[in-house]
């Protein structure tokens, strides 16, 4: 009787340790990779510099005084006496130099006196494995003026400088406020909007055929890829809207110069890739609330919108939350649909109003990211660790809000 | 006379029981339905910009210039013309334009060509010699579909060479996610301790929640110099299909896993018992119970996978290559869909050019394709849902 | 040996043992959930386990077939001796256990596949080498199911009625060949007609199978097993045995005044 069956039992153990095996690494494949990332980063985003300078800076001690230890009066007395005189004088019509900072006539005096050149450029890895002078070695042949220094690509200036054309100088102002802009107005114009979809859809529709409609559109389109939101932007808010998104409506700009390529029409766009999912997120926390409780409401007389205005939005609103913050750590993240709406290539000016032209932090780090030269990498690498640090914050958040919520209600 | 009073009692008490007009609350149901309504609005925004676009770029005329000028002077009634040898050859059916008039090639014989003078509304006239002639380029449908090569300079749409680009990127993506993530999704379902599950499912979620592009830096700092490495720099080019397929693969991988785990996790514990008390093993009773059983749901994560793969834009711009290019080679640099889309719209681009319409008519075709995918895997977890008791 | 050579060597030998409990503890972590159990179950009959709810029934039939395993908390002091080897030994294979040990449970849970592969699937992956399709006739017919389902045999099993995939699990398991099916209640998702059925069911299959059978039914237990076991809890919660016997002796004439309070239905 026991004959008819194999005797099998080893060999099916030991092919289901070796599935056990492939299970496991595959897991790990994510988290490694996960790892790398962040390593190829940080890895990118710190390490030597070689710089040529034009005039070496330590021709400008004033009594033995170093450039970088120099106060105000005597660093603008070294530009006066290194740029020419119609310079000096531009410079000080703009703004007075006793009205400006410290910090930025040491800038002025970097990029217009010493304009450092970059020509060399080592990670981090390479870092710590030579020594200065290996380094300097290097490019000692074709750049005997070089001189190294280590250089973290993400420090205070990088963050607080506009977008420059000479790296050194380079920062993200620009395009973090020109996220923040955009996502403002995405939130303002899908929050509202979407969560009011969600009350509909889950406190008044009926079971019919628009409504079933209505859902499957709205399931549908939260799979659609983000640059086709980007096109419909482009096809809609900037052109056929273009009056009303360049401002030209409010008088802010003369109509035949208008663009519609402002922040209005970006963040619009945004709205809408967001809206899907703000509405989808709704509905779940609208769900989640007891039945019991709009029972009991509506047994004492309440109508239909003083029962979701005071029982079930209250009780949906901390889940609600987190849905609209996990959509707007998505819509931080795009980049595609507002390259094809249209954000500037270069530009410095800090967003002044929804009409101005702009840039994001994401589109800033592709267009870095596209240059050929190892130095635009680097500052590229500071960048995203920007972005990923805002994205963690977001998430975050939004984890310890949705714990809360289900701890309160437990 | 008290039972009129009851009687006025009673039709008091049912007028004020009668519906009472609340205008805040039909107001508010009425802008709650019009946000709901929205998301057809945006639909058919989506449709409509994409199409009308679409649409011109396939009835748009263009008229290019071929080299080619005319040999000898006509009066307004010639219907036999001569045209220099120079310049691009000339078939039956072409439409040219001498100076205003557009006229109709019939027939090409030694002596020159025989026309149909004044076609389009265009009235005949006579031209003197040594005018240029332009051809008209209008983009059909068919030339769209069949074609590979896409170079707008030359008149040039043939979309396959980008959809190919699409499909190879994709391919990759492919392989690399589904295996990974649906080892994943069973080692998490089957094999992990709660423990261990609650430790890696996060990490998954935030591997998911890295934007794009940077990931498309990660392929081209990290992926591409790794994948030179091992197959030799002059096979691999720094802009390459491959590299960026695969990191969309990653991309894609916590998708994979999380659809297909919630699947898996939903084969009842009963399934599972029958197949151990027969003496399975592990590994027997999760690949032959459990997956089949969980099989719709694994479907539909594999196809919403494909699809986001397919819609990727910034791991390929800033990965994959520039400039349209038909070749099987991975290692190779081509522009897909969504890159070109996005190449094109990030520079100066003129609202009424060629150019931008064939924008709206790829960006038509990617809307098509993913939406036929999206709901085939709508429609999978719908028909096929198991049912377990 | 088998039970014919035994019988062989010595005419008068005593009945055969199929599985035996030595001093046997159960723990779910802290928690003993049965006590220094010690019984011998004999071969091709049919044992009961009764008691009130809670006693650790399903607890001492799973940890013979090893599936107490999937219970992360769960451990065993003791011994449950198989053909002399004891289950819990470092050394034995779980799954090979559960091959020779089947099981039935309480809600019928055949697989979202065809009958025929419902049947045929144990046999399968355990490297069955004969006539898969006689194999599944055989085991049907045992089960009392062939006639009902020998035209649909590559229908869905959820398409049969609840009783009807209770015989299939019977099927299913049969087709391994065991020599001990262990039934969890096996009859209280079913209709009363169904239930008969499978009580008839099971006197045919102890011809040829040991059944241990834990039963919440009493009435049951009194018409269809050949021996009864009354396990019941104490203060702490742990299951003790009680009484073990022939079930007409337990019940006509219960050695334990508590044995009796239980089948008088004074309590449990």
């Amino acid at each position: 009787m026991t004959d008819l069956f194999a005797a099998n039992l080893p060999s099916r153990h030991r092919t289901g340790k070796i599935w056990n095996i492939l299970f496991r690494a595959s897991t790990f494949v994510g988290i490694i990779v996960l790892v790398i990332l962040l390593l190829t980063i940080i890895n990118n985003a710190f390490g030597y510099v070689a710089f040529e300078y034009k005039i070496n800076p330590d021709s400008l001690v004033i009594e033995g005084v170093p450039l970088e230890e120099m106060s105000k009066e005597q660093l603008t007395q070294v530009l006066q006496e290194n740029v020419s005189k119609g310079l000096f004088r531009n410079l000080e019509n703009q703004q007075p130099f006793e009205n400006r900072e410290r910090d930025e006539i040491y800038g002025l005096i970097l990029e217009r006196v010493l304009e450092p050149q970059i020509v060399g450029i080592w990670n981090m890895v390479d870092t710590i494995q030579l020594s200065r002078q290996e380094a300097l070695a290097e490019v000692i042949d074709q750049h005997p003026n070089a001189t190294i220094e280590f250089m973290s690509w993400l420090d205070l200036q990088f963050l607080t400088s506009p977008q420059s054309s000479t790296v050194v100088r380079a920062g993200i102002r620009t395009a973090v406020l020109g996220s923040l802009w955009t996502i403002m107005v995405a939130v303002l114009f899908a929050f509202p909007i979407g969560v009011g979809g969600a009350i509909y859809l889950e406190e008044y529709a009926e079971d019919n055929k628009l409504n079933r409609f209505i859902r499957t559109n709205i399931y549908n389109l939260s799979g659609v890829p983000s640059i086709i939101y980007g096109m419909l932007g482009l096809a809609i808010f900037v052109r056929v809207l273009n009056k009303l998104t360049s401002g030209a409506v409010f008088g802010v700009v003369d109509p035949i110069n208008s663009n519609g390529r402002t922040i209005l029409s970006a963040g619009l766009t945004l709205g809408l890739l967001i809206l899907p999912m703000i509405i989808i997120n709704a509905q779940e926390a609208i769900k989640a609330v007891p039945n019991s409780l709009r029972l009991a409401s509506y047994g004492l007389g309440g109508t239909r919108w003083q029962t979701i205005w005071h029982h079930v939005l209250p009780n949906a609103l901390p889940g609600v939350l987190t849905g609209a913050i996990l959509a707007v750590s998505r819509a931080f993240g795009e980049t595609a649909p507002l390259v094809v709406v249209g954000a500037s290539t270069f530009i410095t000016i800090d967003p002044q109003s929804p009409f101005s032209k702009f840039t994001t932090l994401p589109i800033q780090i592709y267009q870095w990211t596209s240059r050929p030269q190892d130095e635009f990498r680097s500052i590229a690498a500071a960048a995203i660790i920007v972005l990923l640090i805002l994205l963690l914050t977001l998430n975050t958040t939004a984890i310890l809000l949705r714990n809360r919520f289900s701890r309160r209600m437990n | 006379m008290e039972n009129t009073m009851e009687y006025e009692d009673s039709q008091a008490i049912q007028a004020s029981l009668r519906k009472k007009s609340r205008p805040v609350e039909t107001m508010i149901q009425a802008f709650l339905f019009l946000c709901g309504a929205l998301s057809i609005l945006t639909t058919l925004g989506i449709i409509y910009s994409l199409g009308s676009e679409a649409m011109l770029f396939f009835t748009r005329v263009q008229w290019e210039e071929i080299n080619k000028t005319l040999a000898a002077e006509i009066g307004a009634n010639d219907t036999l013309i001569m045209l220099s040898q120079s310049g691009k050859s000339l078939y039956e059916d072409d439409i040219i334009r001498l100076q205003d008039e557009y006229i109709r090639v019939l027939a090409i014989g030694e002596d020159g060509l025989t026309v149909e003078r004044g076609v389009q509304n265009t009235i005949p006239a006579a031209h003197p010699a040594d005018i240029d002639v332009f051809l008209e380029v209008k983009v059909t449908l068919r030339e769209f579909f069949l074609q590979k090569d896409w170079n707008p300079q030359i008149g040039k749409f043939g979309i396959w060479a980008l959809v190919n680009a699409t499909l190879m990127t994709s391919l990759f993506a492919t392989l690399v996610a589904i295996p990974l993530g649906l080892s994943t999704a069973i080692y998490l379902s089957e094999y992990a301790s709660t423990k261990v599950r609650n430790t890696l499912k996060p990490i998954l979620e935030i591997l998911a929640g890295i934007p794009t592009v940077v990931f498309g830096y990660f392929a081209l700092t990290f992926m591409t110099p790794v994948l030179r490495a091992v197959f030799g720099r002059d096979v691999v080019e720094i802009y390459n299909t491959a590299s960026a397929g695969i990191v969309i693969g990653i991309l894609v991988l916590p998708l994979v896993a999380s659809m297909s785990e919630d699947a898996l996790s939903a084969v009842p514990r009963s399934l599972r018992e029958a197949a151990y008390s027969l003496g399975a093993t592990k590994l027997e009773t999760a690949l032959k119970v459990v997956v089949p059983a969980a099989f719709s749901g694994i479907m539909a994560a594999f196809i919403v996978a494909i699809s986001r793969a397919i819609g990727e834009t910034m791991i390929v711009a800033i990965a994959a290559g520039a400039g349209p290019a038909f070749t099987f080679n991975p290692f190779k640099s081509a522009e897909t869909m969504t890159g070109h889309i996005v190449r094109i719209s990030g520079g100066d681009i003129s609202y009424d050019s060629l150019d931008y319409n064939s924008l709206f008519a790829i960006g038509l075709m990617l809307f098509f394709i993913t939406l036929t995918l999206n709901i085939i895997s709508q429609v999978i977890v719908k028909r096929f849902r198991e049912v377990y008791e | 040996m088998t039970a014919v050579q035994l019988q062989s060597q010595n005419p008068t030998a005593s009945k055969q043992i199929a599985i035996e409990t030595r001093n046997l503890n159960i723990y779910y972590g802290k928690f003993l959930a049965i006590k220094n159990n010690n019984m011998k179950i004999e071969a091709r009959k049919i044992t009961a386990f009764i008691g009130p709810s809670g006693c650790g029934k399903s607890t001492l039939l799973r940890s013979f077939n090893r599936m107490n395993d999937f219970v992360p908390s769960s451990w065993a002091e003791g011994e449950i001796l198989y053909h002399g080897n004891n289950l819990y030994e470092q050394e034995i294979d779980a799954v090979e256990v559960r091959r020779k040990i089947g099981m039935v449970f309480q809600k019928p849970n055949p697989f979202p596949k065809t009958i025929y592969e419902n049947v045929a699937w144990g046999a399968r992956i355990n490297g069955y080498q004969g006539n898969m399709d006689e194999l599944v006739e055989e085991a049907l017919r045992q089960a009392a199911l062939w006639d009902e389902v020998k035209d649909k045999l590559k229908q869905s099993g959820l398409s049969l009625s609840g009783g009807q995939q209770q015989r299939l699990c019977i099927a299913r398991a049969i087709a391994i060949k065991p020599e001990i099916i262990l039934m969890d209640e096996p009859a209280s998702a079913l209709d009363p007609i169904a239930t008969l059925k499978i009580e008839e069911l099971i006197r045919t299959l102890s011809e040829r199978y040991t059944i241990v059978i834990v039963t919440h039914n009493m009435q049951q237990a009194a018409r269809s097993s050949d021996y009864t076991a009354f396990l019941n809890m104490n203060e702490d919660r742990a299951g003790y045995l009680v009484e073990f016997g022939p079930t007409e002796a337990l019940f006509t004439n219960p050695k334990e005044k508590i044995t009796e309070e239980y089948i008088t239905g004074r309590f449990g």
